[in-house]
């Protein structure tokens, strides 16, 4: 069996106050390899949580997760992550940096500098080879992050909003990227990310999360990613049924957020 | 008054030069900041006036000179020195049933290098006779008056005048050149003019001792070359340091990612930070002596839980997100260890080490001037105990421009090897 599959996935912190916080309640989610899914949700819904758990930096208080089916315990290059920002390692050149994952295995030098070159190139930074990561902008950062990931060729790549820092034409340019490199490789991707507009673009599935306990609200599939793996972004964003579905989850994210702004305003 | 009238000469170079370089001579200046109006409060357009700086290092050399009566400097440039050569004053002494006596008292003022005879003087008339002395510049002298009288306190002689003016016992006199104050028991004591420079025994003059480091670097002192001293220093520094550094900064990064370790070591270190090095001196006399030894362990100690806090913070500053990124992609703990917590921990390391090579110089020296055979701080101590100020004055400068010099390096070697600081 291929694919990552989550089962039941539940996640309580207990407080120190005695209390506790259900992060996460009953979550399933069955990705067959090579799907895109982005999560969406307002603060709160345990989108990070979830993405943490699959990486397996936090492990859940119950619910299984398989990946190609064998079960996630701990952290594995198998599972590539894409952080937000500041993640890239300073003291590292663009090229080591790309190279760190291969570094890691012991791989030998040449094939090593057969990856890195290959991905340097497909993310543009060739000539930006030799540079120290904190010369860079910040969209060429996160494309060495992306580079970086793919050098590991793991099996998911997970994206804690990649691209939430960038400005939105940058941010544009990366969301392009992110399809392309979908297509290229063929990755199982999860994205999290605040922006509608991203995750409507980008993922082939798409999950709206619900705060309080955080649980799937609603699932969707969707067209646009494989449109825009052709196509201009801005196009895509044209297309009939783009602009209702973005107006139908804004609605329901703002509902949710009105939800937990009048409990707040009750206990207060 | 002489320290008054330092107060306003060095205020007025400070706003004259001011005045001169920022309004004559730099007023021409366009930069982008001289088109900023609002400058008060933005701290980006402070910069350091490189002008100001010299400025600033030449005053403190010619008011070093002025007030020193330096031969470096023109001399209508000095401030007025202490008198010199002869000068008089009379005394009027009174016996019972006596008129009373006029007789003239001349006073030789000579530097203190160079010893003089009292004059030879007529006795004149009278019961009281003319007296004579000698005095160094910057002391004073009892005049015994009464000693070649024919009528002495004995017989209740009493001086009861200076230069004409009434005096008793606690009182003073002005003269020409000095001021007389008359003893409880009635001796006149003379004080020649001071002026307003330093006396060499307080503040030698720069040349003296810049001429002072010369001979010193020659002859040594003590038995040890210059060098040799400075260099004793230094070695303790560096032993203590790399020993503190090499047992302080594992134990940083045991306390960083061990619990065991953070809960053990950290009443220990908490408790040790604080304890000025200084106060461990005594003890370490105690335990180990006065020798090499006993200095080592002091500079070891004064680095130890400098390095280690440095280090514990440095681990505990790495993002969660770097070490999570790591693992993803498929490093070991020893490879996170070796290329992301290490790496990213210098910075820090680097900032305690200069934290810690300051504070052992500054040990050092003082464990020196408690107590040792050789080293900076046993040479200016000596020096002090024997009135060499001007080898104090020298010892000091070294002592600063080491102090600067590790820094300085320390720095240099930061930006070297760790050219990330701050950019994560």
């Amino acid at each position: 069996m291929t694919g990552l599959s989550i089962d039941k996935l539940s996640m309580r912190f207990d407080l120190p106050d005695g209390g506790h916080v259900q992060a996460l309640q009953d979550v399933s989610i069955d990705l067959k390899a090579g799907e895109l899914l982005s999560v969406l949700g307002p603060s709160g819904c345990g989108k990070t949580t979830l993405l943490n758990i699959v990486a397996g930096f936090l492990a859940p208080t119950s619910g299984v997760m398989t990946l190609n089916g064998h079960t996630i315990t701990g952290p594995d290059a198998e599972r590539g992550m894409v952080f937000q920002q500041g993640a890239l390692f300073e003291w590292m050149s663009v090229r080591e940096n790309v190279g760190f994952g291969p570094s890691m295995k012991s791989m030998p030098k040449n094939d090593k500098a057969e990856i890195v070159d290959h991905l340097l190139d497909v993310v543009g930074l060739q000539d930006f080879k030799e540079k120290a990561v904190y010369e860079l902008s910040g969209g060429m950062q996160q494309r060495v992050a992306l580079a970086r990931c793919l050098a590991n060729d793991p099996d998911v790549i997970l994206m804690d909003e990649p691209l939430g820092a960038l400005d939105a034409l940058t941010r544009e340019k990366m969301q392009s990227l992110v399809l392309k490199l979908w297509k290229e490789t063929g990755k199982t991707i999860i994205l999290i990310t605040h922006s509608v507009e991203e995750a409507l673009l980008l993922g082939e599935r798409l999950i709206v999360m619900a705060p309080r306990p955080g649980r799937i609200h609603k699932e969707y599939r969707l067209p646009f990613a494989e449109l825009g793996v052709n196509a201009d972004l801005r196009e895509v964003k044209k297309h009939e049924d783009f602009g209702p579905k973005r107006e139908e989850i804004l609605n329901m994210i703002w509902d949710m957020e009105e939800e937990i702004m009048g409990t707040k305003e009750d206990a207060a | 008054m002489t320290g008054i009238f330092f107060l306003i000469i060095y205020v007025a170079i400070f706003v004259g030069s001011a005045f001169v370089v920022t309004k004559l001579l730099q007023k021409g200046i366009r930069d982008y900041t001289s088109l900023k109006t609002v400058t008060f409060g933005d701290e980006s357009a402070v910069t350091p006036n490189r002008a100001a700086g010299v400025i600033s290092i030449l005053t403190i050399f010619l008011m070093w000179g002025v007030f020193t009566g330096s031969s470096l400097l023109p001399s209508f440039l000095h401030a007025p020195g202490p008198f010199k050569g002869t000068t008089n004053f009379t005394y009027t002494a009174q016996v019972e049933g006596q008129a009373p006596d006029d007789a003239e008292v001349t006073i030789l003022v000579h530097p203190r290098s160079e010893p003089a005879e009292a004059p030879e003087v007529a006795p004149g008339d009278g019961f009281a006779k003319n007296d004579s002395i000698a005095i160094a510049q910057w002391r004073t002298g009892l005049v015994r008056v009464d000693k070649n009288d024919e009528l002495t306190k004995k017989d209740g002689a009493k001086v009861i005048a200076i230069n004409g003016q009434k005096i008793a016992p606690g009182e003073t006199v002005k003269t020409a050149d000095g001021a007389v104050t008359l003893s409880d028991k009635g001796t006149p004591n003379f004080e020649p003019a001071k002026g307003w420079q330093m006396e060499p025994l307080y503040l030698p003059a720069p040349e003296q001792v810049w001429s002072r480091s010369i001979q010193i670097l020659q002859e040594g002192f003590r038995n040890f070359t210059l060098l040799e001293h400075l260099g004793f220093s230094l070695f303790r520094v560096v032993v203590g340091f790399i020993l503190g550094a090499i047992v302080g900064i594992p134990l940083g990064y045991a306390m960083g990612l061990s619990n065991w370790f953070r809960g053990w070591f950290d009443p220990i270190v908490e408790f040790m930070r604080p304890v000025p090095p200084l106060a461990l001196i005594p003890l370490v006399i105690i335990w180990a002596g006065i020798g090499e030894a006993g200095k080592i362990i002091l500079l070891f100690l004064a680095a130890l839980w400098i390095m280690a806090i440095a280090a514990r913070s440095g681990v505990s500053g790495v993002k969660i997100s770097k070490v999570h990124a790591a693992y993803s992609l498929g490093a070991s703990k020893w490879q996170i260890m070796r290329h992301v917590i290490v790496p990213n921990s210098l910075p820090e390391i680097f900032t305690g080490a200069r934290v810690a090579m300051g504070v052992c110089w500054g040990t050092v020296v003082a464990a020196e001037l408690v107590a040792a055979e050789q080293g900076a701080g046993m040479m200016i101590m000596t020096a002090s105990k024997f009135q060499n100020t001007d080898i104090v004055i020298m010892g000091i400068i070294l002592i600063g421009v080491i102090g600067f010099g590790i820094d300085m390096l320390m720095r240099a070697a930061e930006k070297y090897l760790v050219p990330w600081k701050g950019k994560g």
